[in-house]
């Protein structure tokens, strides 16, 4: 009775993932439909516990409890507490959690599986390998993108030729897992797996810039999601094989769709070393002069335009300077200034990233604009401030096909009236690459912590 | 080869089942806005926070005097839920600032 019941379980929360996906979709339902996808959560976890059957110790209960005890509150706590700029290396950290998790059951398994007298079958070992590798590497991986988000480890560490590097020790290490699907290893061999399968995780992720973790995350997201789907092949458990092949497939796509926005194929992602290439030859080009301007002339340009397009981007939310833009925002518009937000798909950490950001400064969502419609206003807009953008604004993209970032769609700044940029130096951007935008003549350049000197600005324009 | 060929057969169900939620897992998220990307990517992070499910169940069938087995399936079930609890709260805190708004 007990387990038809629990399939029943398992299919509801099996439905409640498909729902709960589907809603995420659409701004309007997104909170429902991640709220149904946690109530199936529950009630799969509900009924795990309660409707197996068989005598357990009640002593393997006190410890499920106490582990469910724990988790949910440093869960909870962290992730209520977490600053909304932090938070794609909190996904990233959580995502890391569930690989552990995966990789841990299946050491488990094949310790349990090793010790009793009947030989595994090679259906079982492929699952265990597969959830041991994936789970391992998918864990590794995501406490270095972890790091690199919130920059303890600041650059990419790149062996020379670490390409091939990588690949052979991919290589080397899906013919180990095969050697123990075939021979059926022996507990240390597991382990030793076990610690390579990490290994790679780490030389998977280390050499890949800051800019491209958002891919990184999501694409280690659908690894996990892949590394259930196997403890789900391995237990012939329904609702792991749902939840972890529907995330496995959806997070790759989303993967892609990332990749699309930043206009770049996923191998050169992970292969390619962005910028690295053609540092060199930009730089070598004249560029003109850098002109600065002074926070009183700015109060002045902006307190009499009649329209100004704000650019934010990861400088911004570095700053924390969300709430300062805001009430930047709120001044002007008293003058009678109109004033937009121009948002690129990827702008801030994580597509969709800046929008999160400044709804929590309670910025108008209507003001955000997207970069499709905000494209043909530029040509009308007095001022464009940009604050802590850079690639997303760089005019290379479009006119330059010997830059790297040649073809990303950009936001057409450069043809607005005035344009000042937000910088707190004249370093590149994360992808290294030069700006000729800094260079024209109708920039420029602000210097100085977002934060700091937007409150300056702020505090400049209420004098007028 | 045969044994191979025999693995399929065997499950053949699942693999029908495993094909058919591969599609659903594109068709599901097929148009979605950019800017719904991150709560979204949050959103199948909890979800495939399932994997805890296979964790209580390795519990639930772990010998008691196993005391390294119980130790790392203490140790999964932890994750695991710090997988559950903390994308579906943090998921919920992005989505939460979108809609106050709306």
């Amino acid at each position: 009775m007990g387990g038809q019941v629990l399939g029943i379980f398992y299919l509801i929360a099996s439905v409640t993932f498909i729902i709960g996906l589907k809603l995420m979709g659409n701004a309007k339902t997104a909170r429902n439909g991640n709220l149904i996808g946690a109530a199936g959560m529950i009630l799969a976890i509900l009924g795990t516990l309660f409707l197996h059957h068989g005598q357990v110790n009640p002593v393997i209960y006190i410890l499920i409890f106490l582990a469910i005890l724990i988790g949910t509150i440093i869960g909870w706590t962290t992730a209520k507490k977490v600053q909304m700029t932090k938070m794609p290396e909190l996904v990233s950290m959580f995502n890391g959690m569930g690989g552990a998790c995966a990789a841990l059951i299946s050491l488990i398994e094949f310790n349990h599986q090793a010790l009793s007298a009947e030989s595994i079958s090679k259906g079982t070992l492929v699952s265990i390998m597969a959830g041991l590798v994936i789970g391992s590497v998918s864990f590794s991986g995501s406490i270095i993108a972890f790091l690199k988000l919130n920059g303890t480890m600041k650059n990419p560490i790149r062996l020379p030729s670490y390409n091939v590097i990588n690949t052979i020790i991919l290589s080397l290490l899906l013919l180990f897992a095969g050697y123990m699907v075939f021979t059926g290893g022996s507990l240390i061999l597991a382990y030793a797996l076990f610690a390579s399968a990490l290994f790679y995780g780490i030389m998977f992720v280390i050499p890949i810039g800051g800019a491209d973790m958002p891919v990184v995350i999501s694409l280690l997201n659908s690894f996990t999601g892949l590394a259930a789907a196997f403890g789900g092949f391995l237990y012939h458990n329904k609702v792991m094989l749902t939840g972890g092949i529907l995330v496995g497939s959806a997070g790759t796509l989303l993967t892609l769709i990332m990749c699309k926005a930043m206009n770049r194929p996923l191998s050169n992602v992970i292969f390619g070393a962005f910028g690295a290439s053609t540092t060199a030859e930009t730089s070598t080009e004249t560029k003109g002069n850098i002109k600065d301007i002074a926070v009183a002339d700015l109060a002045v340009l902006m307190n009499y335009s009649k329209k100004i397009v704000i650019v934010p981007g990861y400088g911004l939310a570095v700053a924390q300077a969300q709430h300062v833009i805001h009430e930047l925002e709120i001044l002007l518009e008293e003058r009678g200034v109109e004033v937009k937000y121009a948002i690129h798909p990827v702008a801030g950490r994580m597509p969709g990233h800046m929008n999160v950001l400044l709804a929590e400064a309670n910025v108008d969502y209507g003001k955000l604009v997207e970069m499709d419609e905000i494209n043909p206003e530029f040509e009308s807009t007095d001022v464009v401030l940009v604050v802590g953008a850079n690639d997303v604004v760089n005019p290379a993209a479009k006119n330059n096909p010997s830059s790297p970032i040649y073809g990303m769609p950009i936001l057409e700044v450069d043809k607005a009236k005035n344009i000042i940029v937000n910088k707190r130096s004249m370093n590149a951007g994360y992808a290294g690459i030069e700006n000729d935008l800094f260079y024209d003549p109708k920039t420029s350049m602000f210097f100085g912590d977002a934060k700091k000197a937007l409150t300056e600005l702020v505090a400049e324009i209420k004098t007028l | 080869m045969r044994e191979t060929l025999a693995l399929i057969s065997q499950h053949e169900e699942l693999l029908y089942f495993i094909v058919l939620s591969i599609f659903v897992g594109i068709e599901v998220i097929g148009g979605v806005p950019t800017i719904l990307h991150t709560p979204l990517m949050s959103g199948a992070n909890a979800i495939h926070g399932v994997v805890i499910v296979g964790a209580i169940f390795v519990m639930l069938n772990a010998d008691p005097s196993n005391y390294m087995a119980l130790i790392l399936g203490f140790l999964a079930v932890l994750l695991g839920t710090l997988n559950v609890v903390g994308g579906f709260v943090v998921t919920d805190r992005m989505l939460e600032m979108f809609k106050k708004k709306k």
